[in-house]
């Protein structure tokens, strides 16, 4: 898929100037509350017509002003799952799923059954939506639009106005999709955590501009960006392999290109890929190699990159064999181990600082259901 | 109990009254429902000119309604001998035209009460539809309708009380005729203009709150089963 956005449009005294071009997979726009996230995926489901601009995916035009073109958006077949779920309250939850199929084209229709299964919605199909709790609604909102056969789908902050028990219940249907339908994915976020899990491709807005394109994993590497990115909630994602199990002290042993990683006991099996979040503030350095230390995750590396030295924070990018790390550390700590960019290091990471929240993969569902209120 | 049993003539015009409160009800509906959608959900020049229109014969004296129904629908108005020559629809002094009279009178109830329930639709449930595939016109049909049903019932049952009850466009426009356009209110009005009709009044006065509380009660149990349907949180 190739979505191309360039737009323009004024809402009031906030001008949305956006454009940017990305590919397939799961695309996260990612910003503060009243960046434009909103207003762009809008314009792309055609519930705003842009003062000017264009939108076309896959070469087909959606909106051209400079040439009259603005498709309606019940020709657009673009699934859109909305913040607050906006099921039918007439309508029953088979009813619901079924709405979109009769306007899809006969032969493009997706299995019920299949979408059925894969969000575990079989046991309420006869059951109206008021009577639903906010996880059942939001997943029965994923397979309407699943099943009038989107060529794109949009997701409005979908666990926006869930609980964290419930988002971690949606969150790995959210992955399957991700992994399983061939269906690309436009992802309006806010959350950190919901980014790292999910996004291949990030779009990083500020007050109605992009800021930044590109993987996910590189846009949240770079210090300059941690203004917008969110410096409290700022690190690095390691892509991981499950090594071996310790039985006996109940730790998973992962192995990536920056060394080996001792965590507290994960259900995935041997051999399985991982992305690990790891933040910055758990990050420790040390010119030498410490011993008789309690944390268990000593990896060497070399300091790549130092971030603006102002106040009385800042963030030390790593290279670690090719893989980034990011460590947050008083100006004091820098300037006392003399850091600078070639230096020779250690980070020091607790495992108990990896919680499972900074984990995503191929977990079995409902291993992560058991959400820890390990935030901030 | 000899006294509560209606004359033939009553019952005559019991019956008329249900008929042309039926049929003003229910040829109004359609042209209510398309009213109230185009005001509630409308964006066009003469708006609020068609509304004030739409709500004129609730605030003018009944009788100038009919009058102005006689010069429009009358044998030599043009609606009326347009509408006698093509369609073969007379009104002058017939029960049809009392249905129109009673029904226009009843229709700017009907459309408050449409147009103040489809306002009520939220929005977005319509967006979400039209994301699905649905044109305007389906999301009408599919989600704006079945969601307005208590409100139409509402606005029906509003509109064939005032239809009931109407009484001076009525009798303005196609007079006060014995089985043709005599309703529950002119015979009453009759039986009150002639020496020993009290009992005659007073039996269809009976009737008539009969109907009426019949008519509340049936739009009571509507409007709960259709809640119901709605799984109202």
């Amino acid at each position: 898929m190739t979505l191309v956005i360039d737009i323009k449009h004024r809402l009031g005294s906030f001008l949305l100037d956006a454009r940017f071009e990305t590919g397939s997979g799961l695309v996260t726009l990612f910003g503060r509350s009243g960046s434009g996230k909103t207003s762009i995926i809008n314009t792309i489901a055609g519930l705003i017509r842009p003062d000017k601009g264009r939108v076309t995916i896959n070469g087909t035009v959606l909106v051209d002003t400079a040439r009259g073109i603005f498709l309606p958006r019940h020709r657009r077949r673009i699934g859109y799952v909305f913040q607050e779920g906006r099921l039918f309250p007439h309508l029953t939850v088979r009813q619901n799923l079924l709405y979109g199929r009769w306007f899809a084209q006969p032969a493009a229709r997706d299995d019920l059954d299949r979408v059925v299964d894969l969000l575990g919605i079989g046991s309420m199909l006869e059951r109206r939506p008021g009577r639903l709790s906010g996880g059942e609604k939001q997943r029965v909102a994923i397979g309407r639009a699943l099943l009038a056969n989107p060529r794109l789908l949009l997701m409005d902050e979908p666990l926006a106005s869930l609980d964290e028990a419930r988002k971690a219940e949606i969150l790995p249907y959210i992955e399957r999709l991700r992994d399983q339908i061939r269906v690309p994915i436009v992802y309006v976020s806010h959350s950190i955590v919901e980014v790292t899990r999910l996004a291949s491709t990030l779009v990083l807005l500020s007050e109605g501009k992009v800021a930044a394109v590109g993987p996910t994993t590189e846009i949240m590497h770079r210090l300059d960006l941690f203004p917008l990115t969110g410096r409290a909630e700022a690190g690095a994602i390691v892509e991981a392999t499950v090594e071996r199990h310790d039985e006996r002290f109940a730790l998973t042993e992962l192995r990536s290109r920056a060394g080996l990683w001792r965590l507290p006991r994960l259900d995935a099996p041997v051999g399985a890929r991982l992305r690990l979040r790891v933040r910055a503030r758990d990050v420790m350095l040390a010119k030498s190699a410490p011993t008789d230390l309690s944390a268990l995750n000593v990896l060497p590396g070399t300091v790549a990159d130092i971030g603006a030295r102002e106040g009385p924070i800042v963030e030390v990018r790593l290279d670690c064999s090719g893989e980034a790390l990011i460590a947050r550390l008083t100006r004091y700590s820098v300037e006392r181990l003399g850091l600078v960019a070639g230096a020779p290091v250690f980070a020091l990471i607790k495992s108990v600082a990896l919680d499972r929240r900074s984990l995503s993969g191929p977990m079995r569902v409902g291993s992560s259901a058991d959400a820890e209120a390990n935030d901030t | 109990m000899d006294w509560m049993t209606l004359s033939p003539e009553e019952w005559t015009a019991v019956r008329l009254s249900l008929k042309v409160a039926f049929v003003a009800t229910l040829v109004s509906l359609p042209f209510a429902i398309a009213i109230a959608a185009a005001l509630a959900r409308g964006r066009f020049w003469g708006q609020s000119l068609l509304n004030g229109f739409v709500l004129l014969p609730l605030i003018l004296p009944p009788v100038v309604t009919g009058y102005v129904l006689l010069i429009l629908f009358g044998r030599q108005g043009p609606m009326g001998s347009f509408l006698a020559d093509h369609l073969g629809i007379v009104f002058s002094f017939r029960w049809t035209g009392a249905a129109l009279a009673s029904g226009v009178m009843g229709f700017p109830l009907m459309v408050r009460a449409i147009r103040l329930s489809i306002e009520a639709v939220d929005t977005r449930l319509e967006e979400a539809a039209g994301t699905l595939g649905a044109s305007r016109a389906w999301v009408f049909l599919t989600i704006t309708l079945p969601l307005i049903v208590p409100g139409i019932i509402a606005g029906m049952i509003l509109c064939f009380a005032k239809a009931m009850g109407e009484f001076g466009a009525t009798i303005t426009f196609v007079s006060n005729i014995p089985g043709e356009t005599q309703t529950l209110p002119s015979a009453i009005y009759t039986f009150t203009q002639v020496p020993g009709g009290d009992a005659g009044a007073l039996r269809l006065t009976f009737v008539s709150v009969v109907i009426a509380m019949l008519a509340l009660l049936a739009s009571e149990l509507m409007a709960r089963s259709a809640n119901r349907r709605l799984d109202v949180e």
